[in-house]
């Protein structure tokens, strides 16, 4: 249960194409996340998927079924919103048990399965609250826990902690993980935040003007990424890029490092250039580096790095981390080359 | 955020704010008052204000003439009916405005408005001689019918208002649960819709309750509400003061007391939405 | 936002109320239309014709048709000056605190829930009344002759039973928008130096402009068809003296039961009504897209 494909699938509002013909297969059990930009269509896919928007054309296919003419609520999928959309008129018991009564289940059944929900997520105190006497991250909880009762075929998340505060994000974040761990069902989670892509995602897709940039884990949009704009969006901070005549030195258009892939000295190095602005993590310094003929550099360096604002500094590039662009933005493959 | 104010300037608004409500009130007070007098005191001179010999003669004999309960009847059914009427037209329009709005629903909606500011004069004798020919003058239905189009696009506007503050999200989520069209709109709109439904509701039965264009064109004597009913107090040999006070008492204090209630609401009715 | 079933839904909902107001717009509108092109007399069944423009002739440059369009207008204008200012400075005043807040603008508001014959009757006989109203006797007590306001000044009285009606309407949406003033650009403008007459001027005038604005257009919609006041007041006398359009047309359908010439009358007052409903439609317009 839980593998969607899509095929050819484009979406467009009167004129404006938003989602060109896209293909995408997303397999059981895993944990995907769309992530991109405002505006990149990431937010459109999940609505194409959970049936909430018409594809324009294309099909989409739920379990090998041909699910694109399926209404949202025949899809057997569940979605948390990312205002969480509760009900306000309804009790939080009441909230969770909405799709099993809208399923017409037995209300035992009902009851038990609330009360399982509730225990996972720490809501069973709040039970006869309303939505409106809860905080934002118990009412997540409660958008989550009326999903998880009808045992769909996949979740759908659109930005869900978008409207959460920093450490609770944290917190949720590792919720949601251990949720995916415990029901090993389809997750499709919408998110701008590459670090919730990185930390969380088996599967990254990354969107940009409803184009997929590249698919992959984690760990391989971070290797190798397959052109520049997925270099630049995955990884913080940023990676440093690099144009003119320092690129061709490399070979390339444009030459990519990581902040964590420069070395720095005092004494002897690539490129020499002055610290402006550094900033003191206590676990890193982040320095930011001004190199006469190119754009401003950021370095990371693991704790103290030593060095104060106006010093010259010299910086090298770790070569084997070394990423190259061709003008049109596509990453060079040295090793395969 | 409020202002600190110095006692002395508060207490010099304050006369003049109550000076001021009480003159603009006073009218209805004078009328209230009057009600209670006998017929010579309601014309003694110097008028008395509250050192009169109290009298509820005058409200038993209004009660007493047959025909006033009657018209009582008649501005209940016929504001409450045509209110009643409209929103069931109405709800389900609003709603598809609200949430699935095409290009062509603002345009809708303009126009519907501008049906309202049609000059009921416009369109008197069609309307007068339709109902002469399909006897519905000086019927109840026939002013629920009428009361019921004049008012509606007022009626779709309110809710319209109400229903564009509800999120779209909820109602996805619905969907997503499983709700069906029917589900959704009984279990989530509904019960998210009813404040705004009953402010609707509120303002709509009092614009009704006092309309009198059509309510005094297209009655006689069965079917005419208190509008038209106080308004046969104007010849000459139904003046009593007193009578017509009480009269005149009945016939605004139910409404005036749902207006005090209706008071955010009516701002936004009456504006159409333009001003909050 | 939404999908194709959805959408079909949506058009089978709204319906009934397009059509229900589209049967009441075009139907009795193209009859009256149709009326005023005829001589058509209630009293002589059976004897209409074509006639063309001739109502209209007739209406247009019938003397009763300028007394009633000069009356139009002065009543309009006179509800408009006198709510508008008022209601400005009413709504300034409540908007200062001060003690019993709430009761006072209970008090203010109540004359619009009034119904509009009770009001009619009210002023006319208790207030207006030149032998036994509340005016003649305050005029006696300072020695004056009463004044007969409804006989000597009929339109002026109307205004001012008119006007009494409406100042709640125009204060409670001027205090709504009043109380919308973000504070902190008042006190940043006290900042800068300015005081109360300059913050009027220059800070609550312009934000309330589009309330202003909104109540003037509202009102002349609802005050180009005044009619239960004058009916129950003045029947439009004496002679045409506070007669307007609305009740012209009246006077002239359902009275002398000219339903020809009543139909021309009542298109005029349309084609009047409308001049003014573009512009409401147009403010109306331009909020819905924000």
């Amino acid at each position: 249960m839980g593998k969607i494909s899509l095929k050819q699938v484009t979406k467009a509002f009167g004129d404006a194409e938003v989602i060109p013909p896209l293909d995408l297969d997303i397999n059981e059990g895993e944990f995907v996340v769309f992530v991109g930009p405002s505006g990149c269509g990431k937010s459109t896919l999940l609505r194409l998927i959970a049936g909430l928007e018409d594809v324009s054309s294309g099909t989409i296919e739920i379990d090998g079924q041909n699910a694109t003419e399926v209404p949202p609520a025949k899809r057997g999928l569940a979605m948390v919103f990312q205002s969480y959309a509760l009900y306000p008129h309804m009790s939080v018991r009441k909230n969770i048990a909405f799709p099993l009564k809208m399923a017409k289940m037995d209300p035992a059944e009902q009851e038990r399965r609330v009360t399982a929900a509730a225990k996972v997520l720490n809501l069973t105190d709040y039970l006869d609250r309303r939505p409106g006497q809860l905080s934002g991250g118990q009412r997540q909880r409660v958008a989550i826990g009326r999903a998880i009762v009808r045992e769909p075929a996949a979740f759908l998340f659109d930005e869900p902690l978008s409207n959460l505060d920093a450490a609770l994000r944290v917190n949720m974040r590792l919720e949601i993980s251990e949720l995916h761990q415990s029901l090993a069902t389809t997750m499709i989670y919408v998110t701008h935040d590459q670090v919730e892509a990185m930390t969380m995602a088996d599967k990254i897709v990354v969107l940009r003007a409803g184009r997929i940039e590249q698919v992959g884990t984690p760990l391989e949009l971070y290797r190798t990424p397959a052109n520049q704009f997925v270099a630049g969006f995955i990884g913080s901070p940023k990676m440093n890029f690099i144009t003119g005549e320092e690129a061709a030195r490399f070979g390339a258009h444009t030459i990519g490092i990581r902040p964590e892939h420069c070395v720095l000295s005092t004494t002897d190095g690539t490129w020499k250039g002055k610290v402006g602005v550094a900033e003191h993590l206590g676990s890193d310094t982040f320095l930011y580096v001004t190199v006469p003929g190119m754009d401003p550099l950021t370095v990371r360096v693991q704790g103290e790095a030593g060095v104060h604002h106006g010093d010259t500094v010299f910086i090298s590039p770790v070569a084997e981390n070394l990423h190259r662009f061709e003008a049109n933005g596509l990453a060079i493959r040295q090793a395969t080359a | 955020m409020s202002r600190r104010v110095s006692n002395r300037r508060k207490a010099l608004v304050t006369v003049i704010a109550w000076a001021i409500g009480i003159a603009i009130f006073f009218p209805i007070l004078w009328t209230v008052l009057t009600s209670f007098k006998t017929e010579a005191e309601a014309i003694a001179s110097p008028p008395s204000f509250v050192f009169f010999d109290w009298t509820l003669e005058n409200y038993t004999e209004v009660n007493e003439r047959s025909d006033y309960f009657l018209h009582f009847m008649n501005s209940v059914i016929i504001s409450l009916g045509s209110t009643l009427l409209g929103l069931a037209i109405a709800i389900p329009a609003a709603w598809s405005m609200a949430f699935v709005p095409a290009k062509r629903t603002k345009d809708v909606l303009m126009w519907m408005l501008s049906t309202k500011m049609l000059p009921p004069v416009g369109v008197l004798i069609p309307i007068y001689l339709l109902f002469r020919d399909f006897g519905l003058l000086d019927t109840r239905t026939g002013l629920v019918i009428v009361l019921t189009l004049i008012n509606l696009p007022i009626i779709v506007w309110m809710l319209f208002t109400y229903f564009k503050e509800i999120p779209g999200e909820i109602l996805e989520a619905a969907r997503m649960d499983g709700a069906g069209l029917w589900e959704e709109v009984i279990h989530v709109l509904t019960p998210m819709a009813v404040p705004g439904i009953a402010s609707t509701l509120l303002l709509n039965v009092i614009l009704a309750w006092n309309e009198a264009f059509w309510t005094l064109n297209l009655t006689a004597a069965k079917a005419a509400p208190l509008t038209a009913f106080i308004a046969s107090y104007s010849s000459p040999e139904g003046l009593f003061y007193a009578k017509l006070s009480a009269a005149s008492t009945l016939a605004i204090a139910p409404i005036l007391v749902l207006g005090w209630f209706s008071q955010k609401q009516l701002v936004r009715g009456l504006t159409f939405g333009a001003v909050k | 936002m939404a999908t194709a079933h959805s959408r079909a839904a949506a058009r089978l909902m709204i319906s009934p109320a397009v059509l229900l107001l589209l049967g009441w717009m075009i139907v009795p509108l193209s009859m009256t239309v149709y009326f005023s092109f005829l001589s058509y007399n209630l009293l002589m069944p059976g004897m209409e014709e074509f006639i063309g423009f001739t109502n209209y002739e007739f209406f247009l440059t019938d003397p009763a048709f300028f007394a009633a369009l000069a009356n139009t207008l002065l009543l309009v204008g006179g509800v408009l000056v006198i709510t508008i200012v008022g209601g400005t400075l009413l709504a300034l005043l409540l908007d200062q605190p001060f003690w019993g807040q709430g009761i006072v603008r209970i008090l203010v508001i109540a004359p619009f829930f009034v119904m509009p014959t009770v009001s009619a009757l009210v002023w006319k006989n208790m207030f207006m009344n030149p032998v036994n109203g509340l005016f003649a006797y305050f005029a006696k007590a300072l020695g004056l002759q009463p004044f007969d306001f409804l006989a000597h000044a009929p339109l002026a009285s109307i205004i001012v039973i008119v006007a009494w009606q409406w100042l709640p309407f125009a204060t409670l949406i001027l205090l709504t928008a009043l109380q919308s003033l973000d504070q902190e650009q008042l006190e940043a403008s006290e900042m800068d130096g300015a005081n109360f007459l300059n913050r009027f001027v220059y800070i609550v005038l312009p934000h309330m402009s589009r309330a202003i604005t909104v109540v003037i257009l509202i009102q002349t919609i609802f005050l180009l068809s005044v009619f239960a006041e004058i009916l129950v007041t003045t029947n439009g006398g004496p002679g045409t003296s506070s007669t307007n359009i609305t009740y012209l047309v009246y006077a002239q359908s359902l009275l002398q039961f000219d339903v020809g010439g009543g139909s021309a009358g009542g298109i005029v007052a349309v084609i009047l009504a409308n001049i003014v409903a573009v512009f409401l439609m147009r403010m109306i317009g331009k909020n819905l897209e924000a």
